[in-house]
């Protein structure tokens, strides 16, 4: 039996404006899904070129997901988005360009080559980069939290997992010590329901990883990861609760991972009945089709927004792939800080 | 300058740091209300309130993962395990995200943990083993470990001015039992940096934390033999002072590397292999180890007796080394 709450699906334009969205948001949120996709799929095209070494992660289906909870963030929020979580990086203001030289290990990424894939993040931005250790970021996200807390701080941290990374103590750790204290943060459980060849039922017990959330003293939530208004509607409310004091929030956004654990996966344990089902709610199709029946997106808007994503993409593969590959003798820099490194504004 | 005992400098550093910078505070099981396990922190949180001495729950993960959150917002965490025992649940946060975010993705991670270690009081496999050598093998990290009371003070303001993750292995049997002159004003004790504890000319001891008193101990009865020990305190094992070992050991021509943590793999192998590699032609006799046999620490006092390098087993060594 759920515990959990069971957010509604957003209908109306009436209702999205009152979550705070006024039409350019709207089709900001589309424009940045679409970028977030078109991201990916180069990604495939740069792969199959041989020009990203090691393996290819993406995180088609979940765009919604995780565009819908970066919308809501405040410009001075923290986040630790995962590998399924491009479109945070891209709503946040990524360029396009550093990504693809991420993935290609290049001199420009964000990691200068030393690391790969969506192991990225611009502090710049309020983002803190990913670690293969998952949900290890968790116990990250709520140190930021309890910072936020220290200073008195009007500021929230968003830390992301997935329903396999559930399974692990940081996760309760997290969530133990943030209820305890009631620090200004979000959980956000993106469950696309494999983890690797995993399935739900071999990660956790209850209905919904949400229903832990009571166990921990606070609310949980689960929302149609696929409906990009519903989990902004659901990530603001959280958001902003957690901004006034009222503790954290456990979002589940339920997707299904449509593609393989990474490129070398052709994921056929998944049931193909399953794969079409969803594809039904392909979460950018669904929210154009939404733009299109409730906010007049018009065909030239459409052309408009495709057309400037397209050109960005173009531009930035071709300047990604203008940078150059690391150089070796770079290899034993920067493996400890300076106090210079501490010359930024969060550090003063 | 006051006489204090090595605890009472390391409470005395860090109290003096909180009150100079409201950026550091305290986090731990049992730091706040209790003070500590040790009373490291005893009247802290009357002082600087339950925000900046706080009392985690039993979640070395969650502690050292928050704290490392914590630093990237701008403060300065000064984290406790209550045992460095315990550490082993954090493991992860220190090596996979702490030790590497700066080079990895330019982030400076300025977290201090201070980890009460050691054995000689019978607190058995889980409260007793010095972990240092597995840290140090880990790029990125650094790892300290005072021996006396100045270097308690004055190491751990060190740590926490340095923006990297700095782990301060406090020896738990140097608590109480050691005094010493330290002063009042703020000073650092740089790390990476040895000390002479004793000049000598025939053998060079190297080791640090409480071997260096074991050392002392064994050092004092070969004088009887006529045998002039240098005891270099290494004080910190990451980075470790290569400098100042070589030129010990060109000067002596001889030396035992001493540690309390299991031999295989200690970090006494790096110390040995070094001077191999960098002063054999100095050498008048083979580098020779003494540490802990590769066994779990036991509870016993026999087995412990047994299984922590004594005085007699470091003379032993030493008398070995001279006749050689």
């Amino acid at each position: 039996m759920a515990i959990a709450r069971e957010a509604e699906p957003v209908g109306s334009l009436s209702e999205v404006r009152e979550a705070g969205l006024d039409r350019e948001d709207l089709l900001g949120i589309y424009r940045n899904m679409i970028l977030t996709r078109g991201v990916e799929e180069r990604g495939h095209i740069l792969y199959r070129q041989g020009k990203i070494p090691g393996s290819f992660y993406t995180g088609r289906g979940n765009e919604a997901a995780a565009v819908g909870v970066a919308t809501a963030m405040g410009p001075e929020d923290v986040g630790t988005p995962l590998h399924r979580d491009m479109g945070v990086h891209i709503t946040r203001g990524v360029e396009p360009w550093k990504i693809f030289a991420q993935f290609m290990g290049r001199a420009d990424g964000p990691t200068h080559g030393r690391d790969g894939n969506v192991h990225l993040a611009d502090a710049r931005l309020g983002l803190i980069a990913m670690v293969s250790h998952l949900p290890a970021m968790l116990p990250v996200a709520t140190g930021c939290a309890l910072a936020f807390r220290i200073r008195e701080e009007r500021r929230v941290a968003v830390g992301w997992f997935g329903e396999g990374s559930s399974a692990r103590g940081d996760t309760h750790e997290s969530m133990t010590f943030a209820g305890t204290r009631k620090l200004p943060i979000v959980y956000v459980c993106d469950n696309n329901q494999w983890a690797y060849s995993t399935p739900t039922h071999l990660e956790y017990a209850t209905e919904h990883v949400a229903d832990r959330a009571q166990a921990y003293g606070f609310e949980g939530v689960v929302v149609d990861g696929t409906d990009v208004l519903a989990v902004y509607r659901e990530a603001k409310r959280a958001i902003e609760k957690a901004r006034t004091g009222g503790g954290p929030t456990l979002l589940e956004c339920l997707t299904l991972r449509m593609e393989g654990h990474a490129v070398h996966d052709d994921a056929f344990y998944v049931p193909k009945v399953m794969f079409e089902r969803w594809a039904e709610n392909d979460p950018v199709e669904r929210y154009r089709n939404w733009l299109r029946q409730h906010a007049d997106m018009t065909d030239e808007e459409e052309d408009h927004i495709a057309t400037g994503v397209k050109r960005l993409l173009n531009d930035s593969l071709e300047r990604a792939d203008a940078s150059p590959q690391p150089d070796p003798s770079t290899l034993l820099e920067g493996v400890y800080a300076t106090p210079e490194d501490l010359e930024t504004p969060h550090h003063k | 300058m006051a006489e204090l005992t090595y605890l009472q400098a390391i409470s005395d550093g860090l109290r003096s740091e909180m009150r100079r910078d409201e950026r550091v505070f305290v986090i731990g099981e049992d730091v706040g209300v209790y003070g500590g396990a040790f009373k490291v922190t005893q009247n802290f949180q009357e002082e600087f309130g339950p925000w900046r001495v706080i009392d985690a729950p039993l979640a070395e993960t969650a502690i050292v993962g928050g704290a490392t959150g914590a630093a990237m917002m701008g403060l300065r965490p000064v984290a406790e395990m209550q045992f460095s025992d315990f550490v082993s649940c954090a493991w992860d946060h220190l090596v996979t995200i702490a030790a590497k975010q700066r080079w990895r993705a330019g982030t400076p991670v300025p977290i201090v943990l201070r980890l009460p270690s050691g054995g000689g009081f019978s607190g058995g496999p889980f409260h007793s083993q010095n972990p240092e050598s597995s840290f140090a093998h880990i790029p990125g990290l650094k790892c300290v470990c005072p021996a006396t009371p100045e270097d308690a003070k004055g190491l751990l303001i060190s740590a926490i001015e340095d923006p990297n993750p700095v782990l301060y292995f406090e020896h738990k049997h140097l608590y109480r039992r050691i005094k010493g002159e330290v002063p009042e004003e703020r000073y650092t004790t740089p790390i990476g940096k040895a000390r002479i504890h004793r000049e000598g000319t025939d053998i060079s001891v190297i080791t640090w934390g409480a071997m260096v008193y074991t050392a002392e101990e064994a050092a004092q009865r070969l004088e009887g033999d006529g045998v002039s020990v240098e005891i270099v305190d290494l004080r910190s094992v990451l980075p470790w002072d290569k400098a100042a070992v070589l030129e010990s050991a060109r000067k002596t021509s001889k030396v035992l590397v001493l540690h309390e943590d299991t031999r295989t793999g200690g970090f006494g192998g790096e110390i040995a292999a070094t001077i191999a590699e960098e002063a054999f032609e100095d050498l008048d006799g083979p580098v020779r180890r003494i540490a802990a046999p590769d066994t779990p620490v036991p509870f016993a006092p026999p087995l412990e007796k047994a299984f922590i390098p004594q005085v007699d087993d470091v003379v032993k060594g030493l008398r070995e080394l001279a006749e050689y």
